[in-house]
Parts: structure tokens; sequence; C-alpha cells
């Protein structure tokens, strides 16, 4: 079947015969072109349109009245909402640490181990990415309540329900990626340096751990991104004066409209954005190198 | 390739325990303490009691919560619609475009992704409201259109210009939920696209058949376990979305997940949640391995 593909893209159109536009090149035609640019200007002008009025010199967020930085500056020095963003920052932080030690393990155990009844612990695993968010967000509030977990701890403390809530839909993402990277691990250098006498930490540290990088660090941005973003199951665990980012973002919407969520919104939105391009781009970047520890 | 884990116990219970135990426990057990509430009974304010009743979910059928839960589906499946008619030639034109294209595109269809979900409903409330976006641009035309006939001499339009109503109603729970959820059934469907022969759409185009046949003919038949995973992917996120229709609807447009909500904050009856709950949970397993065995290997 592959091989009676025809070549494609650029290449293709040179053989073709130039024409008005290749039988298959959708792109090339007007209506096709004017759908696409319809649909992404539908996706991205409430989301441009919010950003930029977090600029805009009027508390009425309409009409453009001027540039401003000034509610960046309030929301900068808004209290609740600088704590708010360092306690989303803390959680991320470490919900990204131990996702990524629990779903090397994970991903690891899965690659390379086989075991009973692995099918279904293997379907079992992926269970947290599929559950609906509103169900484990539930389940999480019965839980913590049912044992007794106080909502009065101190500062750090008091995040450590949301950040448990956060890890356990999390590292099964941090797994899957470890594991797609480690098929594609050539063997031979693992038995090479068993034959050489390397145990089993050893080739863990120098012939895993040098092809895993990329999905290491990829996978731990991923974490952090999910972890930030999450609303829902954050805003069943956390407690009542517990503040996070997207639970005093949702106090502050579902009481107005203002310039200053613009601004908190617009620094949150750069913050995943670029955080998940490094991600993207090292993730890219890991497929090329195969099979070469350093 | 792998190596069973009796041959090295003790560095399969290093790797595998700390995993599966953190799973068992914070995320197993608190998904079967809800199963087991949905067969309680609330005893006080705090205690429930797990009696084996079934009465939560002869509640569930109640006609008042029974309308609420088709409803949700009917809602659910009329964006899951909307979202395949808008991102089946979306697909289409990305599989199909140019290599140095496609990139690009598909960064478009992924980038709202990374853009937080309540971030993006707040976005669109901006957009919705009675003093919004769209409602602003409306009357602006309005008033040229006004102004425009009264130069040349026709009078005023008689009528107002009266906001329309956007916000708090089923459109912007619709709304709100296609805009959310259509890279969702773009990804899937460009995937199938992707993986298609083109050999076979050019051997039907070279022997005659025109681009309305070759599709339903050609590729619809071959994309067909793609358009399944993809309606999945949409249908089962939008089903337990809770944001949209607390933030965009109104008080008769509320779905599944805002009973579920409801009955955990502000209603505290536990039990009749965590049956509902239970059943949301449900169709969605059902759904995905229904998906898994039908699929077949397919993304």
């Amino acid at each position: 079947m592959r091989a009676a593909r025809l070549p494609r893209g650029s290449g293709s159109m040179i053989i073709r015969r130039r024409q008005r536009a290749a039988p298959l090149d959708f792109l090339a035609r007007l209506p096709m072109q004017l759908f696409l640019a319809a649909v992404f200007i539908l996706l991205y002008a409430p989301i441009l349109s919010l950003m930029a009025f977090s600029f805009n010199d009027s508390r009425r967020n309409i009409v453009w009245r001027g540039f401003t930085l000034d509610y960046y500056v309030k929301a900068w020095n808004n209290a609740l909402l600088f704590e708010a963003f360092t306690n989303s920052l803390l959680i991320a932080v470490v919900a990204a640490i131990v996702s990524l030690i629990l779903g090397v393990g994970l991903g690891i155990t899965l690659w390379r181990f086989r075991f009973p009844f692995k099918g279904a612990i293997e379907g079992a695993v992926m269970l947290p990415i599929v559950a609906p968010e509103i169900c484990v967000g539930v389940a999480m509030l019965a839980f913590f309540s049912r044992i007794g977990w106080s909502h009065d701890l101190s500062w750090p403390l008091n995040l450590t329900a949301i950040i448990i809530a956060h890890i356990s839909f999390c590292f099964p993402f941090v797994a899957i990626m470890i594991r797609m990277r480690m098929t594609s691990l050539n063997r031979e250098f693992e038995e090479v340096a068993r034959d050489l006498g390397a145990g089993e930490w050893a080739v863990f540290r120098d012939v895993y751990r040098p092809h895993l990088r990329p999905a290491l660090i990829a996978s731990a941005l991923i974490a952090f991104t999910l972890s930030l973003d999450d609303f829902v199951i954050t805003f069943f665990t956390s407690g009542p004066n517990t503040l996070t980012l997207p639970v005093k973002i949702y106090s502050m919407v579902r009481f107005s409209v203002t310039p200053e969520i613009n601004a908190a919104s617009t620094i949150w939105i750069a913050i995943t954005v670029i955080v998940a391009a490094i991600a993207f781009r090292i993730q890219r970047g890991s497929g090329e190198n195969r099979n070469s520890p350093e | 390739m792998e190596g069973s884990w009796s041959r090295r116990p003790y560095l399969f219970v290093f790797c595998a325990a700390p995993p599966f135990l953190w799973l068992g426990v914070f995320f197993f057990a608190p998904i079967a303490l809800i199963v087991a509430f949905s067969f309680g009974e609330q005893q006080n304010i705090i205690d429930i009691a797990v009696t084996g009743t079934l009465d939560n979910y002869v509640q569930a059928v109640d006609p008042l919560y029974l309308r609420i839960l088709m409803r949700s589906v009917l809602v659910v499946g009329v964006v899951t619609v909307i979202c395949f008619v808008i991102g089946l030639p979306m697909a289409i034109g990305i599989a199909f475009a140019p290599t140095r294209w496609k990139a690009w595109l598909l960064l478009l269809v992924i980038l709202p992704f990374w853009t937080n979900l309540l971030i993006r409903t707040y976005a669109l409330i901006a957009v919705l409201r009675t003093r919004g976006h769209i409602n602003t641009v409306i009357e602006w035309l309005w008033l040229k259109l006004d102004a425009g006939l009264a130069w040349i001499g026709f009078g005023e339009i008689a009528v107002r210009f009266v906001p329309l109503p956007l916000l708090y109603n089923d459109f912007a729970v619709i709304f709100g939920l296609v805009y959310i959820h259509l890279p969702f059934m773009v990804l899937p469907l460009y995937a199938a696209l992707e993986n298609l022969d083109r050999a076979l759409i050019e051997a039907g185009l070279d022997l005659g058949d025109r681009h309305p046949g070759v599709f339903y003919r050609i590729v619809l038949p071959l994309i067909r376990p793609g358009i399944y995973a993809a309606i999945a992917i949409t249908f089962i996120p939008a089903l337990g979305s809770f944001l949209i229709p607390d933030l965009l609807g109104g008080t008769d447009s509320q779905l599944i997940a805002n009973v579920i909500e409801r009955q955990f904050k502000s209603a505290n009856d536990w039990p009749f949640g965590a049956a509902l709950a239970s059943l949301l949970m449900a169709v969605t397993f059902i759904a995905v391995a229904f998906r898994a065995r039908r699929g077949g290997g397919s993304p």
C-alpha cells in the first residue's frame, strides 16, 4: 500500500502538469480558503480581543479608548489575585515534579514488563485521562472529606489536596509520553551496557536517561500546563480559604467583566503558551535523534 | 522486547508500585467512594450511610431529572453535529494542504488547547453579552444604516435597535460548546484523512467519478473509524462539561454536570449527585470501551 502512494506536497506539483489547481489541493480553492479563514477568525477573535482589551484605557471593555498598562499594575497590586497566582504556580511545579517521577515509573513498567492482567491494567491507568472532570472533581471532594482532610492547614500544606488531585490526572499523560519515547530506544545499547557490567541503576542513568531526556522535559512541561490550566477539579478540591488562579478568576467572572481579569488572563495565556511551545519543540526535536545515546 | 516481571521482581516493584499505589489510593478509591455513595442515604448534614438503596437511581429517572438528562444528550448531540459539519471540511482542507502550510494550520487548530478553558469561556462572555462585541457591531451597523437611509431621504428606521439576547440561553451554551470542542473533532478526522491512501482517490477521479461521488464511495467508508473516534472524542467531554453551561447558560439551560455540581455544593444531596456522576462515568467508560473495540488500532 505504502509503495503505491503517490508523492505529495511540493514534490507532486512538479510531476503533475500545472493546472489551475491540482485536483486534491483543496486549499488552493477560494471557497475553502474563505471557509478556513472564517473558522479561524471565529476561533481566535474572542481570545485576541480579550488580550487587546486588557490594554484598553476604559473600564467598560467595549470601545477602544487608548493604550494603558494600568490594569496590569492593578492586577499586580491585587493581593488576592497575586496570592492565587503564586499558589497556582506552586501547585503546578510540585504536581509536575511528582507526576514526572510516577509517570517515568509507570511508563517504564508498561514498556518493559509483562505481568498478569496487563491489558486490563493498561486500560485502567488511562481512565484518569478519559473520566469526565466533573466526576473526578466530586470524587476528590467526597474522598478528602471522608478521610477527614482538614482545610485549615497553614499555607503551603493547604494546597496538598489540590496537588494530589492534579497529580492523579497528570501522570498518566507523562507515562504515555515516556513509554512512546522508550519504544524508539535501541535495545542493543542496553545489552552492551549490561555486558560491560552495568547494573539496573547504571542502565537507567547512562542508557535510558539520555535517551529519555527530551521526553522527560517535554512531559514535565505538559504536566505543568495541565495542572495550571485545570479549573473543574481544582474548583472541587480547594477549600473555602484556598485561593488558586482559576477559582479566583471564576469568582471575578461571575461578579463582573473587568479589564483586570483580561490582564490576569493575558499573563496566564502567555505563561501556558510559552511553556507548551517549549515542550512542543523539545518533543518534535526528539523524533530526529533516534537511537543515539549521548 | 518485554521481559516477564518475575525475572526482575524487585525492579518491577520499584517501578510499578508507586504509580499503581497512587492510582489506587488517589483515583480509584475516590471513584469507588462515589459509586458507594450512590447506593447510600444522607443521614444528616454530613453523614452518609451506604445502605444499598436504589432510591438515588430511581430519582435520576424521575421526569424532572430525566428531562435534564435527555436535554443534555440532545444539546451535546446538536453540538457534535455542528462540530462535524464545520470540522470535516476543515480536516479535508488541512489534510490535503501543501506540506509547508499543514504544520501551521495544525498549530492553529491545537493552539486554543493551550488557552485555559475558563479564559476562553470568559472571552465568549465579552463577545456575546448585551453590551458585547457582536451587539456593538450590529448596533454600529444599524446606526450607519439609519444615517444612510436618512441621507438618501428615506427617513429613519422605525424600530430602535434592541440588543440580541445572545447570552444566558441555550444558544450561548451550544455556541460555547462548539467553540471549545471543535479542535477535538478536527484532529481525529485529520489523522484519518492523513492515513488515507491518496492513490485511491486519484484512481477514482481518473476513472471519471466526480468529487462528491469519490467522497461518498471511497473516502467516507475508509475514514469511518476516524469519524467514530472524532464523534466520541467530541461527544464524551462535551457531555461532562460544567463550566460553559454554568457561565454561559441561563437557569434552564443547565446540563447534567451542573446538576451534579449543585448536589455536591448548594443542595447538599451527595448520594443523588453521586448517582448522577456514576451514570455519567458509566456512559463515558462504555463509550470509550466501545470505541476501543470498534476503532481497532486507529487513533
